[in-house]
């Protein structure tokens, strides 16, 4: 079946390797346009369909033309760690495990990935 | 300020969990061959599937991580999010269209861009194992796309 990856985050997606990707240059969480933009997401999921018919082999990268904001700081924003919260980091760990292993336990073997705060 | 640049986040995420104190770095899964199968028929003609990782926003979607289906009308007001890693400082998931492109298509569908729009999505877990993805949450995708009798499968991890 022909199938088509939208998202952010491209250095994943890259390495996995896919039939084709179109990367738009968002924090991850809207890899369809902007919330409530719906000029936005109509010309981004314009652009996948509009791909779906270029491609012709495989790992086939299209990158959507729209910007987050003139403030780029969200870049280095996402999982940061550093000395304010390298303390903080190793606590929530230690927590996790616990929770993990009392989950194990009580026999939930599918555990939720780490969600960012 | 900062400059452009694409976040690489398999380097933040390595970092992110060795700060939480955890020794066994995450395993990106990586394709040595990439498949590609081409168009079967034009696009105009071809009906769409849409794959989403989040789950649904119900009692038993927020507990259970598992293949979910969905009916695409009407479009859900929320889907759970939480448990997933995307930038909830900077953003947020309330509007369903911006990662799960449902209005938009019905749109193009409208205008003759596409056949037409499966009448369910499908939710999957994001894992840890990649052979729990790869041996029974994505056959099990595939399975429910092609009951759907969908041409084209639309894939959008948060």
């Amino acid at each position: 079946m022909p199938t088509l990856i939208m998202g952010s985050a491209r250095d994943i997606v890259e390495h996995c390797g896919v039939p084709r990707f179109l990367y738009t240059d968002f924090p991850l969480g809207n890899p369809c346009g902007k919330p409530y933009d719906h000029a936005m997401q109509l010309s981004i999921i314009s652009q996948a369909i509009a791909l779906f018919r270029t491609a012709t082999s495989a790992n086939t990268m299209e990158q959507t033309p729209y910007l987050w904001s003139a403030d780029n700081s969200w870049r280095d924003d996402y999982a940061r760690v550093d000395d304010s919260n390298r303390e903080e980091l190793a606590k929530r760990g230690e927590a996790r495990r616990k929770r993990q292993a009392e989950e194990k336990a009580t026999g939930i073997e599918r555990a939720a990935m780490i969600a960012e705060a | 300020m900062t400059e452009i640049y694409d976040v690489p986040y398999m380097e933040r995420t390595r970092d992110y969990y060795r700060a939480q104190g955890y020794t066994t770095d995450y395993v990106w899964a990586h394709n040595s061959e990439t498949p590609f199968t081409p168009l079967l028929k034009p696009m105009h003609a071809s009906r769409a599937g849409v794959v989403t990782t989040a789950m649904p926003d119900t009692e038993i979607g927020r507990a259970h991580r598992k293949v979910y289906s969905t009916l695409v009308a009407p479009i859900p007001g929320s889907m759970y999010t939480k448990e997933l890693s995307w930038h909830q400082a900077v953003t947020h998931t309330d509007d369903v269209n911006s990662f799960i492109p449902l209005e938009q298509l019905l749109v193009l569908v409208d205008e003759g861009g596409i056949g037409s729009l499966a009448p369910r999505f499908h939710s999957v877990p994001t894992e840890y194992s990649q052979r729990n993805t790869m041996e029974n949450d994505a056959p099990e995708i595939l399975e429910r796309l092609r009951e759907d009798e969908v041409d084209v499968a639309i894939l959008v991890p948060l």
